[in-house]
């Protein structure tokens, strides 16, 4: 059995790495509890990765470059693998020509877009003709310790009279309706929304809507109705409380700087 | 909003122009970014020169000096480039957008004229310090031209400071400054000093450092590969070694300078730094991540192939997979992103944008632990490269090399905490913690190269770097190098650029041109691209001029042995 010999030699090793990287990252991470697929264009990312490391690996000494380029090199000249250089020159192509046929082939799948998931909300904005900063905003009813439960109470039966279609009765977005949209609804459980935003900003999201969304994202395609046309501010409040009430997330808060008051980080996050 | 509408309406005067086929803003986007190239290049390469012809000085050792001396013989095509450019983007500003060049010169006139002025002065500096090299080669005399360099870097700076000026203003007027407001009767101070000048001024310095060290290597590794003899390739060899030790060790520095910029831009603006960061310009920053993890990668796979030429390095050889291991880690967690590229299908199957396990490898938390480990495995493979010919003789040197070991570990341990910990606290205490990882590594890069330094001391040594010594592929991972930073210099650009929007001047001067929309990425990726072939071609012009002058600077060894170490 050859196998030894063939697991110390640099070009087989490279093909193992190459092909186990993409084993763990299409079949394995998706296995893996609480866990889903891995998008084509991340899988695309790892696996560049991955090679960019695998052809460092071979090629940083001599010795194992010569070695690496060695069955390449049998492949292309030695007459008796005149049969493996042939299934190569035919599968080749077929192999560019299926993946140019992937790429141009007609779906009715709409195409993969770049969304920018926090948009930059303006310093100020006008609710039912009152002009509200932004920058720095507290949510008031967090003023009044007391009376809390009582806020998280309204704001749930405001959102199950008024989001729960949507973003769902566990606040993962996955409402009767969210199937229908594209991008799919807010998910507040995920780590990646309430939870990074100051209270401020949701106001601002749930206020505004889709229609409030800044110039500079256009085409947004968000369903979110304008809720100012709906809600007083103090039920949008009590619904932002009970958001983070019920999923346990806390909001994102505002740095104090000489004075100033802006949201503590990056966004990057 | 009626200042603005009365703006827009004062347009009907000529306020754009236009330029045929490609139009008046890739006109104008061209000219600025390659004259912004050629710039980096001659403020970064003079910083090098002047640092490497004091090596030559105080060492004693004329490899440096004549190294220095080639740098600025690149320098005086160079120079003629950066002016010309220069010239083009005056030209084009005044014609195709003469109303916002007319505000520019309202508010910074006297700038300008001092701008003028001081570049006839650093032109003057250059060829007195190039032409002059030979002539003052000794005693006093050399010091009087080390002072020229000084000089020319003290010039180069100034007129870079006041460039910085003009652009920030554009995206960070002081708030006082409103539609308004008669430029002529805003303070020329006032307006220099606006919020993000000085964080530009710290960042563009360090970025024209690193510039410098790339475009320095890329041009000894074309004379490398256009060699002839030996001696030719150990030259170019150990040149675009300089080149990118340089470059590397500038590059760890420039996040923290990119970081305060970027905090100056939330606090100036909290609307500007979120669409920067997380709004449409944030697709950016994952395209950045990538091209940052193939630097790490090219700047460590260059020290790898070259410990192939240097006698002893065998030692370390089996380490070198462990350290790459770890590269492609945080090169995979660094470029994770947090909100990814995917179809309706895949959109449902994540429950969303974010990926329920992987979402927690785009946060800051994992980011930051995955730069700092590739910045500390960096360093150590520095280290290798050093100390891969010496063997210690100091009788402390095991206690020594025990103390390194422990300080990577303590930091690899703190910078891990942090990240760890980063998951279960709030954001506003999750950002300090920044802080205590990047702390963390530079405390251990700098008691560890204190420790290696003293430990170096009367070293026995295991043989010669035998440069030149070299692959051909060696010489593209500087390449590769060398493009990556100019096509990050521009990608970085326009994010900072770009968040202005429809804005000449952010909140006092609308762009009402048809070119007022922002750019789609795609489009500005384009035309990145096309500034980088523009710029990287006319540079193979400027090294092959520089090979015409004369053909090879190499003097052998003033010393018995040649480069121990670096």
């Amino acid at each position: 059995m050859n196998f030894a010999r063939y697991a110390r030699h640099p070009f087989w090793q490279a093909v193992a790495i190459l092909v186990l990287a993409f084993v763990v990252i299409e079949w394995g991470i998706p296995a893996l509890p609480g866990s889903a697929i891995v998008p084509a264009s991340v899988v695309l990312q790892y696996m560049a990765t991955v090679l960019v490391g695998v052809l460092i690996y071979v090629s940083d000494s001599e010795e194992r470059w010569a070695l690496f380029k060695a069955p390449l090199h049998a492949a292309l000249v030695e007459p008796r693998l005149k049969p493996v250089r042939v299934t190569g020159l035919v599968l080749l192509p077929l192999l560019v020509g299926a993946v140019t046929l992937g790429q141009v082939r007609a779906t009715v799948q709409a195409p993969p877009s770049l969304r920018s998931i926090h948009p930059a909300p303006p310093p100020e904005i006008t609710f039912r003709g009152k002009t509200m900063t932004l920058t720095g905003l507290e949510n008031p009813l967090r003023a009044r310790p007391d009376s809390l439960p009582a806020f998280v109470a309204e704001g749930r039966r405001i959102y199950y009279q008024n989001c729960l279609p949507c973003h769902g009765d566990h606040l993962d977005g996955q409402g009767h309706y969210a199937a229908g949209f594209n991008p799919l609804p807010a998910n507040f459980q995920d780590n990646g929304t309430i939870a990074q935003l100051t209270e401020s900003f949701v106001f601002w999201r749930i206020a505004k809507g889709g229609p409030g969304l800044p110039r500079e994202g256009t085409p947004w395609n968000s369903a979110m109705p304008r809720w100012e046309d709906f809600l007083t501010e103090r039920e949008i409040w009590s619904v932002i409380t009970f958001l983070y009430d019920q999923t346990g997330w806390k909001p994102r808060t505002w740095e104090k700087t000489g004075g100033e008051m802006r949201d503590a980080g990056g966004g990057h996050d | 909003m009626t200042p603005l509408l009365l703006q827009a309406a004062a347009d009907t005067s000529r306020a754009y122009g236009e330029f045929p086929i490609i139009g008046a803003r890739a006109a104008v986007w061209i000219a600025a970014e390659v004259h912004l190239m050629f710039a980096a290049f001659v403020l970064g390469v003079p910083l090098f020169a002047v640092v490497t012809e004091a090596i030559g000085i105080f060492g004693k050792d004329q490899r440096y000096d004549r190294l220095s001396k080639e740098f600025t013989r690149l320098l005086l095509v160079a120079y003629s480039a950066t002016a010309i450019w220069g010239a083009v983007l005056t030209f084009f500003l005044a014609t195709l957008y003469p109303r916002f060049f007319a505000y520019l010169t309202a508010v910074f006139g006297p700038s300008m004229w001092l701008y003028v002025c001081l570049f006839f002065v650093e032109s003057f500096t250059l060829y007195l310090y190039y032409y002059g090299w030979d002539r003052w080669q000794t005693g006093r005399a050399k010091w009087g031209h080390w002072t020229l360099g000084i000089l020319l870097n003290v010039w180069g700076t100034i007129v870079m400071l006041i460039a910085n000026a003009w652009l920030t203003y554009m995206m960070s007027p002081p708030r006082d400054i409103t539609p308004t407001t008669d430029p002529a009767s805003i303070k020329l101070w006032h307006a220099i000093a606006n919020a993000t000048w000085m964080p530009i001024n710290v960042h563009r310095l360090i970025a024209n450092v690193v510039f410098g060290g790339a475009i320095v290597g890329a041009y000894a590794s074309y004379r490398f590969l256009a060699a002839k003899t030996d001696e030719e390739r150990a030259h170019y060899d150990w040149m675009g070694y300089v080149g990118n030790f340089i470059a590397i060790s500038a590059l760890i520095v420039l996040p923290f300078a990119g970081y305060w910029l970027g905090r100056e831009i939330y606090q100036y603006d909290q609307s500007m730094g979120i669409t920067m960061m997380g709004g449409f310009m944030s697709w950016l920053w994952v395209i950045q991540a990538f091209l940052i993890a193939v630097l790490f990668l090219a700047g460590n796979y260059y020290l790898w192939i070259g410990m192939g030429r240097i006698p002893g390095a065998e030692r370390f050889r089996p380490y070198t997979k462990w350290l790459l291991i770890v590269l492609v880690l945080g090169a995979l967690v660094w470029g994770t992103p947090h909100t990814m590229i995917a179809d309706s299908q895949e959109l449902a199957a994540m429950g969303g944008s974010h990926h329920p396990l992987l979402g927690a490898l785009g946060v800051m938390s994992a980011k930051n632990t995955a730069v700092n480990l590739m910045i500390l495995t960096t360093f150590l493979s520095f280290l290798l490269y050093r100390r891969a010919n010496k063997r210690p003789v100091v009788p402390w040197a095991r206690t020594g090399t025990l103390l390194q070991g422990a300080m990577f570990a303590l930091a690899a341990a703190v910078v891990l905490f942090f990240g760890i910990r980063g998951y279960f606290v709030d954001a506003i205490v999750r950002i300090g913690f920044s802080v205590y990882q990047v702390g963390a590594v530079l405390s251990c890069i700098l008691f560890v190269t204190i420790i290696d330094v003293l430990m170096a001391r009367g070293a026995q040594s295991l043989g010669v770097i035998q440069w030149g010594k070299m692959p051909a592929r060696s010489q593209y991972a500087l390449f590769v190098l060398a493009v990556t930073f100019t096509w990050l210099m521009g990608l970085m650009g326009f994010a900072r650029s770009g968040i202005r929007q429809h804005w000449h001047v952010w909140q006092v001067m609308q762009d009402t041109s048809p070119y007022a929309a922002t750019p789609a990425l795609g489009y500005a990726s384009r035309m990145i691209s096309l500034c980088v072939l523009i710029f990287l071609s006319l540079v193979a012009f400027v090294f092959w001029v520089g090979g015409l002058a004369e053909k090879s600077t190499y003097v052998p060894p003033s010393k018995g042995e040649g480069h121990v170490g670096h």
